[in-house]
């Protein structure tokens, strides 16, 4: 951007685009069946109607304006005209429960709401009380609203309209939206971001608009993104990981984002629109690579093989050509010929064709998973952020790529390692402190403005940076053998098999661990292997499921053995749990990861029994429906124990 | 539109006796349906439901007995003119074209609709074209609203049964139809795709204002639903009444119980 002086907030990035990129697509929504567009100056005309309406609605300067739903371009373009008014957009996550909704709402603050459909407006009724600074709701879906008192309800088809009809009717207003936009600076806060917490209620990270754009420059010039990329938003609204990476990212380099039909259909839209920039957490990666596998299972004898031969191949030589590395000829032609069989056409069906760069970051990919992914030929690189950081502390090059890292420090980063190993860092778009929580921001951010990540790492000789764990959970057995619980799930994981694994060994004799079966891998193994079944939980408690399950964790063990460092670490003891770990029973977080201590009082009793010599023991759980209803799920539940491998050390021995 | 129950009568059916052979299927069953309301008929097996709706849209001719629709009075009706004249309907057990994608299926709803001829349509041009994008346009709507987006290129034999019953929904709404008869929509089907099948169910009375006569065997639902309920038991009308009075009604438990009575 050296054409002009650089803007300073996200509004004065819009009007800029509808400048230099005036016809060319910004937003894509698949809607009957048909992908209709608007061009950055059709976005820049619906945003100026917008902020006039919700100006008229009483929506001012430094009031919070919340954003519940999925990826719909009017519920981004509901950011930027906040934002144009000087407003604080506060986006939530579309499938929180009614209660967790009320408590950010309430938390933050919120003067006005806007809201995708009929579901949202329910939930935001059931917690009204508590909302007395609550003004008004905009709803984007009509379904189902027809017949609700529409006091304070307003459907935003209505809201736009009138701010086109304003704008038309009294031209002063254009000058008023000039105005608006002047007043914006770069110590506007741009966004409050909730994060889902691993622990304790959500924290509002508060972002300045110019620190956030000037961190955005440094990753697009990164990844010299422009205005031609692509790309898919499919990850949650109020995630960090779709606002900074996809939203904001899009707004200065101007490439488009599409939005898909629903939330069943991305898979379809991916193909369609051919994303040339994707990002995803591990699980997404996992999720696909699981379908793939199931699919393949299902495939006829031959194509079975063809598949394997060259998936091996590509795991032997893959990653060497995508880094550019020598190989030789015979191999290259090989590879060439596989290309044609097996990894486009993978590819394609996955809607990968296309990738440019994709990322993936939020929690550590397994190894394998990983350079599944680049050995067929997609650039996937991996990046470590959080919401704190605005955008990135590490990420990889082109080329500089490793599995067991997170890459090289992003520009004007700062990193240091504390001494009990956990990573600090400075960075320009860093956040300025919580929302109304001055004690969290105390312990959040050092004296010296560094921000603390709660994860432990080390930067190595080549100044990559290596996260190893959550610092708070990095442990050791009695016995002093170093125990990084993560590094076990993710080995445990990569197996289809295996959904979530959770595992226990601080200050303990040896390691345990509880398991969730997958149930798409298992039941269709259980149906080829006519393992009869009525319910997850039967399933989960069969014994050749169990079996199963073992041979997976020996060959962990075996993984486990080769290493020195983590040879003392072997799983012992084993439980298959009887329900799948849950967002709604707050066992997972709202982005899918394990809330370790909840899970260990929650089970207390399933880990006790993994310490005492029991061969069975019962458990009755509290589930929570989606309305919010409760029930219990009770199952007598067997443990399995596993012989330890001998580490490589002793057998030389 | 005034209140759903107060509506004139759309359709009323006046003294039918259907009779196969010795079987006495249906004797002397006489009521209505009002425009705009949710009519349940209910009852235990081989009270004479289905056929009863097979009398309705001309499948079943009645041995005796009027029907009278939009004023006009018929002996029997017939398929083709009751479909044309909209009554639509969905099957007990599901009658789609299994080899057919969603959208597809949906789109043979709309074949009443199609004014060009064979060769018109064969051309795809001009006109047809034009039509034809006008009844995508109507099962794209239909597709939004039941929320089946990610099933429009799927062949309805590989869909789980829930949601081809939906699809047959969608296809009986593509005739964009006056009166809906929906046999046992929720058979078979789990907890959660009930209550998305009462939703539409509620919806499409709602929203488009369409009148509803459904046979049902979940009471819940039928409470839920309904604004007046017809109760038969071996091809005779018992009760005949809103769904709460039905509930209490003592020749109806003892029907539902097997209380000889």
């Amino acid at each position: 951007m050296t054409d002009a002086v650089t803007p300073d907030t996200f509004p004065k990035l819009l009007t800029l685009n509808a400048r230099r990129f005036a016809g060319r697509p910004a937003f894509r929504l698949k809607d009957r069946g048909i992908w209709r567009s608007w061009t950055w100056s059709e976005v820049e005309r619906e945003v100026r109607a917008y902020a006039v309406g919700l100006s008229r609605l009483g929506l001012r300067r430094g009031q919070v304006f919340a954003i519940i739903g999925n990826n719909r371009p009017k519920l981004y373009w509901s950011f930027l005209a906040a934002q144009w008014l000087g407003a604080i957009p506060v986006p939530l996550y579309a499938d929180s429960i009614a209660d967790e909704i009320g408590y950010v709402l309430n938390h933050a603050g919120a003067r006005l709401a806007v809201v995708q459909d009929q579901e949202q407006v329910d939930k935001i009724l059931t917690v009204s009380e508590q909302l007395p600074v609550l003004a008004a709701v905009i709803y984007e879906e009509p379904r189902g609203l027809r017949d609700y008192d529409h006091g304070r309800l307003y459907p935003m088809d209505e809201i736009l309209a009138s701010g086109h009809r304003a704008l038309a009717e009294e031209p002063s207003l254009e000058a008023w939206l000039e105005a608006e936009l002047a007043n914006g600076t770069a110590d506007d806060i741009c966004v409050i971001l909730y994060t889902s917490g691993t622990t304790g209620r959500p924290k509002g990270v508060q972002i300045l608009s110019g620190r956030a754009i000037a961190a955005v420059s440094d990753s697009i010039a990164f990844d010299r993104f422009t205005e031609r990329d692509e790309v898919l938003a499919y990850l949650p609204l109020a995630w960090a990981g779709d606002h900074y990476l996809t939203f904001c990212q899009s707004l200065y380099a101007g490439f488009c984002v599409s939005c898909p039909e629903s939330a069943a259909t991305v898979q379809e839209n991916m193909r369609e629109i051919g994303p040339t920039y994707y990002f995803g957490p591990p699980r997404v990666f996992e999720t696909l690579l699981t379908a793939t596998t199931v699919r393949m299972a299902d495939a006829g004898a031959f194509k079975r093989a063809i598949y394997r031969f060259f998936i091996a191949f590509a795991r032997r030589h893959g990653e060497k050509i995508l880094n550019g590395r020598e190989v030789p000829l015979h191999v290259r032609l090989c590879y060439a010929l596989g290309r044609f069989v097996v990894y486009e056409p993978l590819k394609n069906a996955l809607g990968f064709s296309r990738i440019r760069v994709a990322y993936t970051a939020g929690e550590a990919i397994g190894p394998d998973l990983f350079s599944f992914f680049r050995s067929i030929g997609m650039n996937l690189k991996q990046a470590y952020g959080q919401t704190e950081t605005f955008l990135l502390v590490a990420s990889q090059a082109d080329h500089q790529v490793r599995a067991d890292t997170v890459g090289q420090l992003m520009p004007r980063v700062e990193v240091r390692i504390a001494e009990d190993g956990e990573v600090q860092y400075r960075s320009p778009g860093q956040f300025i402190g919580y929302f109304r929580d001055a004690e969290k921001t105390a312990q959040a951010i050092t004296p010296d403005g560094f921000v603390k990540t709660g994860d432990a790492g080390f930067l190595d000789k080549t100044g990559h940076l290596h996260i190893i764990d959550r610092s708070k959970d990095v442990g050791h057995l009695r016995d002093g053998a170093l125990f990084a619980p993560k590094f076990i799930e993710n080995k445990l994981k990569f197996f289809p098999n295996i959904r979530e694994a959770v595992a226990f060994g601080d200050g303990r004799d040896y390691v345990t661990c509880l398991l969730n079966i997958d149930l798409t891998a298992v039941g269709d193994w259980a149906e080829r292997n006519d393992v009869v079944h009525g319910s997850y939980q039967e399933l989960a408690g069969h014994d050749r499921v169990i079996a199963l399950l073992a041979e997976h964790v020996g060959a962990v063990n075996r993984d486990l053995a080769l290493e020195p460092a983590t040879a003392g670490a072997q799983i012992r003891r084993f439980l298959v749990l009887h329900k799948e770990l849950d967002a709604d029973d707050g066992e997972l977080t709202r982005t899918q990861k394990v809330r370790r201590r909840f899970i260990a009082e929650r089970y207390a009793k399933l880990v006790e029994a993994l310490y005492s010599g029991v061969e069975t023991v019962e458990a009755a759980t509290e589930v929570v429906f989606e309305d919010g209803r409760k029930g219990t799920i009770s199952a007598r539940i067997k443990i399995y124990d596993m012989e330890p491998v001998a580490a490589l050390a002793e057998l030389a021995a | 539109m005034t209140n759903a129950a107060a509506g004139e009568t759309l359709l009323a059916v006046e003294e039918i006796c259907l009779r196969f052979g010795g079987v006495q299927a249906l004797s002397e069953v006489s009521f209505d349906i009002k425009r705009g309301e949710i009519r349940a008929i209910i009852g235990p097996n081989g009270a004479g439901k289905t056929s009863m709706l097979n009398v309705i849209n001309g499948f079943y001719r009645p041995n005796r007995g009027v029907i009278r629709f939009r004023g006009q009075s018929f002996t029997r009706m017939r398929p083709g003119f009751a479909a044309r004249n909209g009554i639509a309907r969905t099957f007990q057990n599901v009658a789609l074209f299994r080899g057919m994608t969603t959208l597809d299926n949906l789109m043979t709803g709309r074949t009443l609709k199609m004014k060009r001829g064979f060769f018109w349509q064969l051309l795809r041009y001009g006109p047809a074209m034009d039509e034809e994008i006008e009844h995508r346009r109507a099962v794209e709507e239909i597709i939004d609203f039941l929320e089946i987006e990610a099933i429009r290129r799927v062949p309805v034999g590989r869909l789980p049964y829930g949601l081809q019953k939906r699809v047959e929904l969608g296809r009986a709404l593509a005739t964009e139809p006056e009166l809906l008869l929906l046999d046992e929509p929720m058979t078979g089907m789990n907890l959660e795709e009930k209550e998305d099948m009462c939703r539409f169910i509620l919806e499409v009375n709602a929203q488009f204002g369409m009148t509803i006569a459904l046979i049902e065997h979940d009471m819940g639902v039928v409470m839920d639903l309904s604004n007046r309920v017809v109760v038969l038991d071996y091809g005779r009308k018992i009760a005949d009444d809103a769904p709460a009075v039905v509930k209490q009604d003592p020749a109806v438990i003892a029907a539902y119980l097997g209380v000889a009575g």
